[in-house]
C-alpha cells in the first residue's frame, strides 16, 4: 500500500529533474515570484497572464511551470504583506496584522524567514498527504457516476459560494453568475448557441484567461487607480536578517504545525477558499495563546500560522483537482482550465493515463519549494525593491501585458474586449461589495455542472431523487444543505443578538496601519 | 474587502463568535457627512442596488433561457439550466434586498472614496484604443496608446513619465512578443488582424 506511491514519486521525481522540465519549473517561481511581489498582482493575476505562454508548450512542462508560477507568487505576496502592510492576495491580510507591526520593529527579516519556514514545512506536509491520499480518492472516485459527480460539485459550489469572504448570499448570488458566464456558448448536447448576443466568437465559450485579467485585473485597476500609493518604506532586509533565532523557531513551530493541519482539513472541502483558511488558523492562534494581547502588535505566532495553513491548503485542494477534476477554489480552476486546454481531462483517470504528469507534478512541488526558498534568500533585496516600483507605473504596463497575453490566446482581437466587459462587470460588483472570486469557480464548473445534472437525470429517467438515493452523493447533498442551514442559523443568531442588544454594532474595522 | 487606500484594508469578518481583528481596534472617529448625493450609496443601499441587480441579471437570463427549448426533467433541452440559474440568481436578489439593514445614524460612517472619473475613463479608454487602433494601425501605435493613455490617468504621471515608459512597453512588445515569440501580429498595418 505504502511502496506503491513511494516507487511513482521515485518516477515522479525522474520525470521533474529531467533538465528542461526542472528548466521551466524554476522560471515559473521566478516569474511567479516577480509578479507576486508587484503591489496589486496575486496568484490569479500570475497565472493567468502567463497562462497564453504555456499552450504551445508540452503538458508536462506546462503544468510544471503553472505550479512553479502558483508558488512564487503566493511567497511573493506575503513579502509585499509583511514588509509593505499592502496584502496583494487577500489570503495574506491577516499576515499584515503581525506581519507589519514585525517590520516596523525591526524584525521583518525574521518574520520573512518564518513565512518561508512555514510554508515549506506547510508545503511538505500536504504533499505527503497528497501522496497518499490521491490514489485512495481514486478508488472511491472510480465508483463515481454523474449523481456524484453533481453532487460533489454542488457541495464545491455552496462551500465557494458561503465561504468566502463577505455575505454568503452574495457569495452564493456571485457563484450563480459565474454559472451563468458558464454558460455562453454552443451547448454540447443539442447545438444550440446560448446568450451569444450574436457574437461568432462566443459561441466557442467566454475565454477563461479573458475572464480571470478582466475580474482580477482590469477591475483591480478600476479600483485602485489615484489610491494606491506605494510609499516606500525604506526597509532593507538583509540575507542575515531571514534567519530567525532558536528561542523564535520553537516558539513558532507549534503554530506552524496547528496551521498545517487547519489548512488540510480546509483542503479537503472543496470550495473553501484560502482567505477563510487563514483566517481560521488566525483565530485557533488566538484562542490557544496565553498571551493574546500580544497579536496585532507583532506575535510570530500570527504569522507563521496563517501562512503554514494558506499553503498546505493549496497543497491539499490539488487532490480533489486532479483526482476528482473538481477546482477547490478559483486559482485550482485556473489550473484545471490550463489542463483542459492542454488536452488532459483531470480526473481519476488522469493518475492511471498521465501517471507521468501526476507524480511529476507531485515531485515538482517539492521542488518548486526548495527552488523558492534558494531563490528567495539571496534574491530578498530584489523584492524589496521591486515593492517600491510606482503603482502609476505598474498598472498602465501590465494593462499592455493583459492585453497582449489575452490577445496570443486566440489571436483575436475580440478576445481585449471581453477582457473590458468583465473588467467593467468586476468592477461594478466590487463595488457593491460583492466578491468575484467565486464567479471563476462558477465558470469553470458550470459546464460540468450541467452535463453530470443532464446525464445524472437523463438515467434515472427524470427523477430528482437519484441525488438521495445513491449514498455517496446523498452525503454531499447532506453536506451541502448543513452548511447553507448552519450559514442560516449563524445569520439568524447574529441578528437575533443584535436585535437583543438594542443596537446593530457595525461591522469591526482592523486598526489602521 | 480591501481597499488600498492609504494602506488599510478592512476586513470584517466573524468566525464562530471570534470577531476579527483584535480586539484593540480602534474605530475610526465618525467622518464628516457627506453630501447628501453620497448618502444614496451607504452600506445599507448597496445591498439594494446590489439584489437589484441580481434580479435584473436572473429574470434576463430566465427570459432568455425560456426561449431556447426546455424540454422535460427527463430529457433536458439546452434551455432547462438557464432558466433554472436565472430563477435561483432572482430569488437571491430579492434575498439580497430584503436582507439590507439600515445603518444606524450613530454609526460610524464609512467615508465614500471620491470619485476617479479621471482614472477610470482614461483605463477604459486605453483598453479600447488598443482594440480600435491594433486593427487600424498596428501593435506599434496600439501598444503606445494603451500604456500611454492609462498612464495618463494616473495624477502622479507627467507626460514625460508617460511617454518614457509607452516607449519601454513597445520596445518590449516588438522585442518580446512580436521577434522573440513570434506572434502573429503586424507593427504597423490596416485592418490587418
Amino acid at each position: 500500500m505504502i511502496e506503491q506511491p513511494l516507487l511513482d514519486l521515485w518516477h515522479g521525481f525522474g520525470v521533474a529533474l529531467e533538465p528542461h522540465n526542472l528548466m521551466w519549473s524554476f522560471f515559473g517561481v521566478l516569474m511567479g515570484n516577480l509578479i507576486g511581489v508587484l503591489p496589486g498582482m496575486g496568484p490569479i493575476s500570475a497565472i493567468s497572464m502567463l497562462l497564453p505562454i504555456t499552450f504551445t508548450m508540452h503538458p508536462i512542462p506546462a503544468i510544471l511551470m503553472l505550479a512553479g508560477i502558483f508558488y512564487g507568487s503566493q511567497y511573493g505576496g506575503a513579502i509585499g504583506a509583511i514588509l509593505l502592510n499592502l496584502p496583494c492576495h487577500p489570503p495574506h491580510a491577516v499576515t499584515c496584522l503581525d506581519g507589519y507591526p514585525m517590520t516596523r520593529a525591526g524584525k521583518g527579516g525574521t518574520a520573512l524567514g518564518i513565512t518561508m519556514i512555514a510554508s515549506f514545512f506547510a508545503a511538505s506536509f500536504g504533499i505527503m498527504v497528497m501522496i497518499f491520499a490521491s490514489p485512495l480518492l481514486v478508488k472511491i472516485a472510480f465508483k463515481f457516476g454523474p449523481a456524484e459527480l453533481f453532487s460533489i460539485m454542488l457541495l464545491g459550489l455552496v462551500c465557494g459560494g458561503t465561504m468566502s469572504r463577505g455575505s454568503p448570499l452574495k457569495g452564493v448570488a456571485m457563484t450563480v453568475v459565474g454559472l451563468l458566464i458558464g454558460i455562453v456558448g454552443t451547448d454540447v448536447n443539442s447545438g444550440v448557441a446560448r446568450f451569444t448576443f450574436g457574437f461568432v466568437e462566443l459561441t466557442d465559450r467566454v475565454e477563461l484567461v479573458a475572464l480571470a485579467l478582466g475580474l482580477f485585473g482590469v477591475s483591480e485597476f478600476l479600483r485602485s487607480v489615484n489610491r494606491m500609493h506605494v510609499v516606500g518604506s525604506g526597509t532593507r532586509v538583509r540575507m542575515r536578517d531571514m534567519r530567525p533565532s532558536k528561542a523564535e523557531l520553537k516558539q513558532a513551530f507549534f503554530p506552524m504545525l496547528r496551521g498545517t493541519l487547519v489548512g488540510t482539513l480546509f483542503g479537503a472541502m472543496p470550495g473553501t477558499g484560502p482567505t477563510i483558511t487563514t483566517f481560521v488558523a488566525y483565530a485557533i492562534e488566538r484562542k490557544v495563546s496565553k498571551t493574546p494581547n500580544r497579536f496585532g502588535y507583532g506575535a510570530l505566532e500570527g504569522v507563521a500560522s496563517p501562512e503554514a495553513s494558506s499553503h498546505s491548503k493549496t497543497q491539499v485542494d490539488f487532490v480533489p483537482t486532479m483526482s476528482l477534476g473538481i477546482p477547490g477554489d478559483p486559482v485550482m480552476a485556473l489550473i484545471l482550465g490550463a489542463l483542459i486546454i492542454q488536452g488532459i481531462q483531470p480526473g481519476p483517470q488522469l493518475i492511471t493515463e498521465h501517471a507521468d504528469l501526476f507524480w511529476g507534478l507531485i515531485a515538482s512541488f517539492w521542488i518548486g519549494n526548495i527552488l523558492l526558498v534558494l531563490l528567495n534568500v539571496p534574491l530578498i533585496g530584489v523584492w524589496v525593491k521591486l515593492l517600491q516600483v510606482p503603482y502609476r507605473f505598474l498598472f498602465p504596463a501590465a494593462l499592455f501585458f493583459i492585453a497582449i497575453g489575452v490577445y496570443s490566446t486566440n489571436n483575436s482581437l475580440f478576445e481585449i474586449g471581453e477582457v473590458l466587459v468583465f473588467g467593467l462587470l468586476g468592477w461594478l460588483f466590487m463595488s457593491l461589495e460583492f466578491q468575484v472570486a467565486p464567479i471563476l469557480l462558477g465558470y469553470v464548473l458550470g459546464p460540468m455542472v450541467e452535463e453530470n445534472f443532464r446525464r445524472a437525470l437523463l438515467l434515472s429517467r427524470g427523477d430528482m431523487a437519484v441525488f438521495l438515493t445513491r449514498p455517496i452523493s446523498a452525503a454531499f447533498v447532506v453536506i451541502s444543505a448543513l452548511i447553507v442551514v448552519l450559514q442560516l442559523f449563524f445569520a439568524a443568531r447574529a441578528a437575533l443578538r443584535k436585535r437583543r442588544d438594542g443596537t446593530l454594532a457595525p461591522a469591526p474595522r482592523p486598526q489602521e496601519g | 474587502m480591501f481597499s488600498f487606500a492609504q494602506g488599510r484594508f478592512d476586513i470584517p469578518l466573524e468566525v464562530g463568535h471570534l470577531q476579527f481583528p483584535p480586539a484593540a481596534s480602534a474605530r475610526r472617529p465618525p467622518l464628516q457627512q457627506g453630501v447628501p448625493v453620497r448618502r444614496l450609496v451607504t452600506q445599507y443601499n448597496k445591498d439594494y442596488y446590489g439584489g437589484a441587480l441580481m434580479i435584473l441579471i436572473g429574470l434576463w437570463a430566465a427570459i432568455q433561457g425560456k426561449s431556447y427549448a426546455i424540454g422535460t426533467l427527463s430529457r433536458m433541452g439546452p434551455g432547462f439550466f438557464p432558466t433554472a440559474l436565472g430563477v435561483i440568481l432572482t430569488l437571491l436578489g430579492i434575498a439580497i434586498a430584503l436582507s439590507a439593514r439600515r445603518v444606524p445614524k450613530d454609526a460610524p460612517e464609512e467615508k465614500p472614496l471620491p470619485p476617479e472619473w479621471r482614472g477610470w475613463i482614461c483605463i477604459i479608454a486605453s483598453v479600447a484604443a488598443f482594440i480600435v487602433l491594433a486593427k487600424w494601425g498596428g501593435f506599434v501605435p496600439a501598444t503606445f496608446a494603451i500604456t500611454f493613455i492609462s498612464a495618463m490617468g494616473d495624477r502622479d504621471n507627467t507626460v514625460k513619465g508617460a511617454t518614457i515608459l509607452s516607449l519601454a512597453m513597445v520596445a518590449i512588445c516588438v522585442v518580446v512578443f512580436w521577434w522573440a515569440l513570434k506572434l502573429p501580429f503586424s507593427l504597423f498595418g490596416w485592418g490587418g488582424v
